[in-house]
Parts: C-alpha cells; sequence; structure tokens
C-alpha cells in the first residue's frame, strides 16, 4: 500500500517536471520598462505575435521612463547567474553587457535575414560586438520632436517656430495670453532631452558631434556652450510652476488636454496621442525641435539576448527572429509611435509625422548626420551621461549661472570618464 | 549526568545563539568586509578586482552630488532626530498624566509607524503637491493666496521630508518614552515632591534624567531610520528637484547601479557606516559603561 502511493507521487513528480520542462522549452522571459498607455499596446503586439509562434511570453516589466529600475533588476538577475531571455536596452548599456561576456550570438538568425544590409550603419554599430549579432533592434526612435496642441495655435495664429528664436517669440505670445508655453516633466532625462535639443539646434551637427559625441573639452567651454544654458534659463521661464517631478506622460497630457501649447519630447509621445483617440498631424502638430532639421538624433530600443541554457535557446532565436520580421516592425512600430528598424519596410501605412521621420533619417544618413541620443543612452557610456545629467538639471532647477553650469560641465565629465 | 551532557548543559546558550551569530559575521561583517574592498577597486557595472589606492573616495569627495547628499543628511538627521525625539518626549509626559482616553489617543499617535516608508512618501507626496494636495484643497476652500509648494521648491524640498518623516516616528517615540516614564519608581518623586520641587522642575531634574535609557534606544532606532531613508526620498521627491534632495543613501544607489560606478557607490557606503559608527558607538560605550559601573 505505502509502495502503491510512493510510486505514485513519484510519477506525478517526475510528470511535473517533465511538463515544466516542456513549458520552459517555449517560453521567452522579458524585461522591459513599457508601461504606459502607448507603449504598453505595442508590448501586447510583440507578445501575440509570439504567442502566435507558439512561444509564451512571461512579462517582467519595471516601471521607470528611462529604464533606471529595469536596468538594476537586470544587473541582480545577471550577477545570479539567471538572466532573463531578453531584455530591453538602450545602445550603451547592450555594449557594456557585450564587454561582460554575457550576451548570446545571433548571427544564424542574422544572416537567414539579411539584417546586415537592412539596418542602419549607426543602429548596428550597438547592435552588434566584434562583428557579431548580440541584440535585436525593434526601433529606431527620434527624441527630437516638437508636439503642438494644433487648437492652441490656430486660435493664436502660431506656426510651427523652426529655429530658436522663433520658439522664444512664440512662447512669449502664449504666456502673454496666460497660456503655458511648454508643458514639461522635471526629471534629469527629460532636461537632457530638450538640452541636447538646444545643443544640436543652436550649435548644429558639428558642435553636436564634439560636445557630445566626442565630449572634447573646448567644445564644452565654448561660447556656444554658453549661449545653450542662456536658452536652457530661458525654457525655464516657459513651464508651470509644478513641472519637477512630472512624469513625461502626464505632460504629454497636458498638450493633449490643451492645458500647454507645446512639449518637447520623442516620437514615443505619439502612443500617448494615438492612445488618446487623437491624430497626430491634424490635431496634435509635429515638427522637429527647432533648429536641428538636417539631422537625426535616435536611440534605439534592442532586446539584448543573454546567454541562456541550450533549452531556452530555440525560443530565444524564434523572438529575434519575430523582432525582425518586416510585418512585425510596422505593426509594432504604428503602436509605439517609432520608425522601423529595417529601411527596406514600406512606410505607407505610417502617418505623417511617422513618414517625414524615416525620410528625414535617410537624407541624414546620406549627410552624414545622424547622430546618438545623449539622454537616451546612445551617446556616452552611464558615468559619463549621468554627468552630463546632474549639470543639466542643477542649472535648469535653480538660479545658477550659465558660466557656472559650463564651468561645472566641464569639470563633471573630465571626472566621469 | 555524562560528560557530554554536562558540557552541553554549561553551553546551551552559546549553541542556541550560534547560528544567528554565523549569519550576522557572514552577512553583515562580511558583505561590510567586501563593500570596504571594492571601495579601493576600479569596479564600475560588476565587481572587478584591480586596486586603485584611495582613487574613489577623491572622486567621492569631489562630487558635488556627494556634498549636497551629506549636507542633507546633516539637516536631516539633526531636525529629525532633535524635533521627534522633542515631540515623542513632550506626547508621552502629556499622555502620562492619567487622560481619559489615553488608550485610544495612545494607538492614534502610534498608527503612522505601522506604515512603511513607501506609503508615508506617497500620501505626504499627494498631500505637499501644490496642484493635488493641501494649497489646492485652501485654494478650494476659499483661502486663495495660501502657498505651500515648499516640495517644488528647490531649497525647501528637504525640508518636506523631515517633516514626513517626523509625522512617521514620533509617535513610536513617544511609546518608547511612555514605557520608561511609568518604570518610573514613584518614591523618588515623592521624595522629590517633600524636598519642595514643583511640577516642571520635577520633570526636569527627576523624571528626564531617569530617562537615559531611553533616550538611547530613541537615539539608536532613529539615527538607523535617518540613514536608511532611501525610500522615504524616493516616494517624496525622487530626489528632485534637480538632485535637492539627494541623501547619502540614494547617492549610493544611483551610483551603484544606474550610473555604472559600484566603487564610488561603495566608498560612500564605507563614508556612512563609518560616520554613524564615530557617533553611535561613544554613544553606547558611555551610556553601556555607566550602567556597568552602577
Amino acid at each position: 500500500m505505502r509502495s502503491n502511493v510512493l510510486r505514485a507521487v513519484a510519477a506525478a513528480a517526475s510528470l511535473m517536471v517533465f511538463s515544466a520542462a516542456q513549458a520552459q522549452n517555449q517560453s521567452v522571459e522579458v524585461m522591459h520598462w513599457w508601461t504606459s498607455g502607448g507603449e504598453g499596446a505595442a508590448v501586447g503586439v510583440l507578445k501575440q505575435d509570439l504567442e502566435k509562434r507558439g512561444v509564451k511570453w512571461v512579462d517582467m516589466a519595471v516601471a521607470g521612463g528611462g529604464g533606471e529600475a529595469a536596468s538594476t533588476a537586470l544587473r541582480a538577475r545577471v550577477v545570479a547567474g539567471d538572466p532573463p531571455t531578453a531584455a530591453q536596452q538602450l545602445g550603451m548599456n547592450v555594449r557594456d553587457w557585450a564587454v561582460e561576456g554575457s550576451l548570446g550570438n545571433l548571427d544564424d538568425v542574422a544572416v537567414k535575414g539579411g539584417w546586415d544590409k537592412v539596418v542602419p550603419p549607426a543602429v548596428q554599430a550597438f547592435g552588434k560586438y566584434k562583428g557579431h549579432w548580440v541584440a535585436a533592434p525593434v526601433n529606431i526612435h527620434r527624441p527630437s520632436w516638437l508636439w503642438m496642441n494644433a487648437k492652441i495655435f490656430k486660435d493664436n495664429g502660431l506656426t510651427p517656430p523652426k529655429t530658436w528664436d522663433e520658439f522664444n517669440a512664440t512662447a512669449d505670445k502664449l504666456k502673454a495670453k496666460g497660456i503655458t508655453p511648454l508643458a514639461f516633466g522635471g526629471q534629469a532625462w527629460q532636461e537632457t532631452t530638450v538640452w541636447e535639443d538646444v545643443v544640436l539646434g543652436i550649435g548644429g551637427p558639428d558642435f553636436y558631434k564634439k560636445a557630445i559625441i566626442d565630449a572634447d573639452p573646448a567644445a564644452l567651454k565654448s561660447p556656444t556652450m554658453l549661449k545653450v544654458f542662456d536658452q536652457m534659463r530661458k525654457l525655464r521661464g516657459y513651464v508651470d510652476r509644478n513641472f519637477a517631478g512630472r512624469d513625461w506622460n502626464l505632460a504629454t497630457a497636458m498638450v493633449l488636454k490643451g492645458e500647454a501649447a507645446m512639449q518637447l519630447m520623442g516620437d514615443w509621445a505619439k502612443g500617448e496621442v494615438i492612445a488618446a483617440k487623437q491624430v497626430p498631424g491634424k490635431d496634435i502638430l509635429c515638427s522637429v525641435a527647432p533648429g536641428t532639421q538636417g539631422s537625426f538624433l535616435f536611440n534605439t530600443d534592442f532586446f539584448a539576448m543573454f546567454n541562456v541554457s541550450a533549452a531556452k535557446r530555440p525560443a530565444q532565436l524564434l523572438m529575434a527572429q519575430a523582432i525582425m520580421d518586416p510585418s512585425f516592425q510596422v505593426t509594432f512600430n504604428l503602436a509605439k509611435g517609432s520608425i522601423p528598424a529595417r529601411n527596406d519596410v514600406s512606410m505607407d501605412k505610417f502617418d505623417d509625422c511617422g513618414k517625414q521621420s524615416m525620410a528625414d533619417l535617410k537624407a541624414a544618413s546620406a549627410a552624414n548626420h545622424v547622430y546618438g541620443s545623449l539622454a537616451h543612452g546612445h551617446a556616452q557610456p552611464a558615468g559619463v551621461q549621468r554627468a552630463y545629467f546632474d549639470v543639466v538639471t542643477k542649472h535648469f532647477n535653480s538660479d545658477q549661472s550659465s558660466q557656472a553650469a559650463v564651468d561645472e560641465l566641464v569639470r563633471s565629465v573630465a571626472a566621469a570618464k | 549526568m555524562s560528560p557530554l551532557s554536562r558540557w552541553l548543559s554549561r553551553h546551551m546558550a552559546k549553541l542556541a545563539l550560534a547560528p544567528s551569530l554565523i549569519v550576522i559575521c557572514i552577512a553583515v561583517y562580511g558583505f561590510i568586509a567586501f563593500t570596504t574592498v571594492l571601495s579601493f577597486t576600479g569596479s564600475r557595472m560588476l565587481p572587478n578586482f584591480n586596486f586603485v589606492g584611495w582613487l574613489q573616495y577623491e572622486r567621492l569627495w569631489n562630487s558635488p552630488r556627494w556634498i549636497v547628499a551629506v549636507t542633507n543628511f546633516g539637516l536631516f538627521a539633526v531636525l529629525y532626530i532633535g524635533i521627534t525625539t522633542a515631540l515623542g518626549l513632550g506626547l508621552a509626559i502629556l499622555l502620562d498624566q492619567k487622560v481619559r482616553a489615553e488608550g485610544v489617543l495612545r494607538s492614534i499617535y502610534l498608527y503612522p509607524m505601522s506604515i512603511s516608508f513607501i506609503v508615508t512618501g506617497v500620501a505626504w507626496q499627494w498631500l505637499m503637491a501644490p496642484d493635488l494636495g493641501l494649497e489646492k484643497a485652501f485654494h478650494a476652500w476659499g483661502w486663495t493666496s495660501f502657498r505651500f509648494d515648499w516640495i517644488k521648491d528647490e531649497q525647501m524640498a528637504i525640508y518636506c521630508i523631515v517633516i514626513a518623516g517626523i509625522w512617521q516616528a514620533a509617535g513610536f517615540v513617544m511609546a518608547l518614552f511612555l514605557a520608561a516614564l511609568r518604570g518610573i519608581n514613584g518614591e523618588i518623586i515623592l521624595a522629590a515632591k517633600i524636598d519642595g520641587a514643583g511640577g516642571p522642575q520635577i520633570y526636569r531634574h527627576v523624571v528626564v534624567p531617569a530617562l537615559r535609557p531611553a533616550f538611547l534606544t530613541a537615539l539608536v532606532v532613529q539615527g538607523h531610520l535617518a540613514i536608511k531613508s532611501y525610500d522615504l526620498v524616493v516616494a517624496l521627491t525622487r530626489g528632485g528637484p534637480g538632485y535637492a534632495t539627494e541623501l547619502p543613501s540614494t547617492f549610493m544607489y544611483g551610483y551603484t547601479f544606474t550610473r555604472n560606478e559600484m566603487a564610488v557607490g561603495a566608498a560612500s557606503a564605507v563614508t556612512m557606516l563609518i560616520t554613524l559608527a564615530a557617533v553611535i558607538v561613544p554613544y553606547l560605550y558611555s551610556e553601556l559603561k555607566n550602567q556597568d559601573a552602577r
């Protein structure tokens, strides 16, 4: 009697282990920080696509717009020897992980899919390490957009500003009428997003390259940088009283509801516009940040594929393949607001803002003015990037002078290298 | 009794404590040692063991963000510990006056301690947000010139954290002091009254000195709550505006995990430990020495 019970228990246990192993085979654990309305819809697209291919999606969402909390959770998992199958990471972080040797090899899928031919070189630089593909790019985001409430602009007879001087004039007119000119969220990454728009807009692409990509002290000390901080001080006067600590999507909501006129935010704000059932290009006007015409700042969401056990590899490779599938790239990016990471997909289904983005990318690539965004982890490694963040946020949130900010910038960047 | 069982019964207490002691030695002191070692290396994203001497400490003290964090911590610790102790003592003395609803009042004052720092932070953030909380309420009730936007003000935001911290811990300190007050021998008070001492004099010269053990406990508990205030800052202001409410705990977390500067984070943790030890250990030593002498 007792041995029968024991045999039954042993059989049940082995069945559970066997089915658990089977279930593990066809599931991917994915870490990301896409938790706001538009972003959540985009993740849903990937999830459904994978489920259609028979791969179960185990979600590991960690909220926080810049991905800081998610990256910390990821680090703990990797050090513990139990990395997730894939993790959303920005360009520089992908490179950091590749240097540590934590990422797997996607070359089989990449060669079959012809990734080398269709992914722009600037994006490839981050997705490959020592010639091998280690991460799959999902999209190309452009952080340097200006979003405007169409009704406010029409009622006040305004047109989208093309330079920073025009922006100041527009903002002054709006402020005189009692409308908040700039919807803003006081978090370091948002402040730096606007700051790099000003650097590119006032200094031009070569200055951006020297000051941000190369972190050249001469460029950081230059009078152009003083002008940049002067403009930031002006922008401080155009935001409302409660901007400190506000999340980016709440600032977008201010523009959507007509409580503010403009927002300088990346094209992920388009996801919020669509989720609020408004039409980008009609209800909310889009144009590139003032002065940045002809250049293209980008950041790409990669899914870094970690070194996992052989049992989990098939599902991981399926996911990589699914991400770079042309029809998936179209569906996902329609929901997310970005443009596909492949340059061979048709842009017919995209709205005018998206079409303009792809056209700008192709033009800027030809002129070699495509640069990674500092605020979004594609220009400098984390330590140096945060040094920039600190200076920008301190200057914006206090009444520090532009000269003091420039001196602090030179010092901090040198100390962080 | 066999020699073995005799030995066991003699050392039973030590054997019972041994597992906890071993775990503490490894988990607390072992990792303190590991962190100290890390602070002398060049670790960035993950630990490595290239030793660089005092470089990370130099980088730490050259960082303006650390200076802000240390200044904030000094302000926060002094105000938090000082006001909470004073408030707790005051409430305890008042409650000790044989008031009618003492049990109910005691529970009400103690409730805030039962909620976590995160909940305290979020609730106070809503209260202190100008567009959501007190300021909006007063405007809606008719007092339209009322302003309470400390939390958005770079100079005043740290005081918001102090307020939230005091609100949470005052009841706990009150409970500590109340228990100690109840433990004072009534005959000493009678003796003082016979000598002609009035109410406040009795408190100043007899009662408060007799509470010294309770002061020690309160200081140690509040000291460790103050240094641990990471979740309060994150929930209340996220370190903002800018980095005006940075505290050493948020600094350490940010540098170690977000900025891939693990060695600088380790150096800041060691500095925090040494600072706290420099204050607590002599105080502890002097109090316990006096107790033994008595």
